[in-house]
């Protein structure tokens, strides 16, 4: 205990370490504490691929493909692509839920005195999430299909080939570091995770359950327009586009085209982002616990 | 990182210079501070100077940790102002916190990560990476004997322990103004008896000033100054001895089965005005030996027992307050 303090000289920082380092520390330190959390990784995974198999399974017989769709599509084949989505989703959510954690356990104080730009702090979160979420969605997509050859899966093709990997993965990367943002702006302000899943039934269920991932929207009616002002909607057809077959899905209103999807995403995404880096930036008496 | 800019002053290349010609390190003044309808701090105003380590005593409740948390960026200011090392803490936040360290009561670890781990996302954090962050994290390991548990996940340490890390990643950058609200609590006498020795000694090598928070009388008695904080008022400031000195002469507490004639005939017969504090009276008196003799002779049945002594920080408390240190807290 008796040694002089000294220490290296520390080399000059510029700018754009000062913005990107502590990203890359909060998002590799989000990535280490998942994978330590073996409940979580099974978790996030297991219930959508559940619900792929028994729904398919149940809702086979009623289902009637949509017009802008292959005729003999399958409902577990129309699935696909929404079980995809519920699982960018889950993990994303659940990864943010730990700012709740966070902020309980005290880790968040130390951030929040620290020199970093409030703008780190909310991109290494997200990127942390969408990273996790990322990674299982491809697994999903990858791994799923497989299921075939024990009878739980129709035999279909995803239509990935090595020119749409690329597309793939920035098309779930960009809407995982929406869902992630979503999550982050729920659960900045929430007291408790009891809260969160009360946000996660009545909201986020609901949200993902009209955006044409559990069944396609109709031409008309109330339920259509919900549908089509659902955000997630855009998410789910850009990845059916990506993920179908080439042209064999049409654009019709209920199926729009993978530029809208596109534009709509991008638009969500920095509007969350924008909040989520405003509510940070805020000195307030929640954020002293 | 990008440097700051000194207001006011000018800024010179040897930080040590920088301080000789800055006449406070943490200036607070008038602040005050509500939750809803709640006032938990009153009017606070007072001075750090450099290199002094500056404690603020009180009992939970008095409104340190809301001082503290207003002092390292986490709460907005209300009303009044503050600066630390010449910045506005209400418009310069960023600068402050580069030069802030800060270690909370309530310690800022992920626990599912390890002592080594925990402290390298801190250096991060202050743009402190590569061999200059290995070195660093050695030094803080080693000072605070934690060497050997450093691949240790932080939540199996013990409540003594995890501050010990908490305080290594306050110390890591090297902050010239350190903060610490309630340091040595869970820490067992030999580890605080170090704590101390460690601050003293960034206190003297590095110029580092340090604001401290507690509860502990003993603790206190370490400072070079001492605000004493109750009921989100500053009721008295100086040194632990001039704070002793305003007491003045020697303390006496008196107990008895009968309080309430004692105090009437006290008061009678010597014209003093004793304080009643907890089930006892008390009383400062310049030649205490004297009065306990005397008192003894004129009401011999009267006292049970009473006990005589130099004023201690705890006689100061009770002299500005009227209330025994601990009372708040055991009404809670």
């Amino acid at each position: 205990m008796n040694q002089p303090t000294s220490t290296l000289p520390l080399p000059p920082i510029g700018p754009v370490k000062r913005f990107l380092l502590p990203v890359f520390t909060l998002a590799q330190r989000e990535i280490v504490r998942f994978l330590r959390q073996r409940t979580r990784v099974t978790g996030a995974l297991v219930q959508p691929i559940l619900f792929w198999i028994l729904f398919g399974a149940g809702l086979r017989g009623s289902f009637k493909p949509p017009e802008w769709a292959a005729s003999g599509m399958t409902y577990q084949e129309y699935f696909f692509p929404g079980v995809t989505v519920m699982i960018l989703m889950f993990t994303a959510i659940f990864s943010t839920i730990s700012i709740i954690e966070d902020r309980k356990e005290g880790f968040l104080q130390g951030v929040l005195v620290s020199p970093i730009p409030r703008i780190s702090i909310v991109l290494g979160k997200l990127l942390g999430g969408t990273i996790l979420a990322v990674l299982q969605a491809v697994l999903f997509i990858f791994l799923g299909p497989l299921l075939k050859i024990v009878g739980l899966a129709p035999d279909f093709q995803t239509g990935i080939t090595l020119a749409s990997l690329i597309p793939l993965i920035l098309f779930l990367f960009l809407l995982g570091f929406s869902l992630t943002a979503l999550g982050y702006l729920i659960a900045w302000p929430m007291e408790s995770t009891q809260g969160f899943h009360a946000i996660m039934s009545v909201f986020l269920m609901p949200m993902w359950l009209l955006s044409g991932s559990f069944f396609p929207a109709a031409e008309s009616g109330w339920l259509s327009w919900i549908i089509r002002a659902n955000p997630l909607t855009y998410g789910v057809t850009g990845l059916r586009r990506i993920l179908a077959p080439e042209s064999s899905l049409t654009s019709a209103p209920g199926n729009p085209s993978m530029i809208v999807c596109l534009t709509v995403t991008t638009l969500v995404c920095i509007i969350y982002v924008t909040i989520a880096v405003w509510m940070t930036q805020r000195r307030s008496t929640r954020n002293a616990r | 990182m990008v440097l700051p800019t000194m207001p006011k002053k000018v800024m010179l290349s040897n930080p040590k210079i920088q301080e000789t010609i800055t006449a406070s390190r943490i200036s607070v003044a008038e602040i005050s501070h509500n939750y809803g309808e709640r006032r938990a701090l009153n009017q606070l105003s007072f001075e750090v100077r450099p290199a002094e380590i500056f404690g603020l005593l009180g009992p939970n409740g008095g409104g340190k940790t809301t001082l503290f948390r207003l002092l390292s960026t986490l709460l907005p200011l209300q009303t009044g102002s503050a600066t630390i090392a010449d910045y506005d803490l209400a418009t310069q936040a960023k600068q402050i916190r580069n030069l802030i360290g800060v270690t909370f009561q309530s310690p800022s670890l992920d626990g599912k990560l390890t002592v080594q781990e925990n402290l390298k996302h801190q250096a991060h954090l202050y743009g402190i990476s590569g061999a200059a962050m290995w070195n660093r994290i050695e030094n803080a390991l080693q000072h605070l004997g934690l060497t050997d548990r450093k691949h240790d996940l932080a939540d199996s340490l013990s409540g003594g322990l995890k501050r010990r890390v908490e305080i290594a990643k306050g110390l890591l950058h090297a902050p010239q103004v350190l903060l610490l609200d309630e340091p040595s609590t869970g820490l067992d006498p030999g580890a605080r008896h170090d704590l101390w020795k460690y601050l003293k000694q960034l206190q003297q090598q590095d110029g580092v000033t340090i604001l401290i928070t507690t509860h502990l009388m003993e603790e206190a008695e370490h400072c070079d100054r001492l605000g004493i904080l109750h009921l989100g008022e500053l009721v008295a400031v100086g040194t632990p001895d001039e704070l002793r000195a305003s007491v003045g002469g020697d303390c006496l507490t008196i107990h008895s089965e009968n309080l309430d004639m004692l105090y009437e005939k006290m008061t009678e017969k010597f014209g003093v005005a004793p304080q009643i504090v907890n089930h006892s009276l008390r009383l400062e008196h310049p030649r205490g030996h004297e009065f306990l003799k005397d008192l003894i002779d004129a009401f011999p049945e009267l006292v049970s027992s009473v006990s005589l002594g130099k004023p201690t920080l705890e006689d100061v408390f009770i002299h500005e307050t009227g209330h025994q240190f601990w009372q708040q807290e055991q009404t809670l």
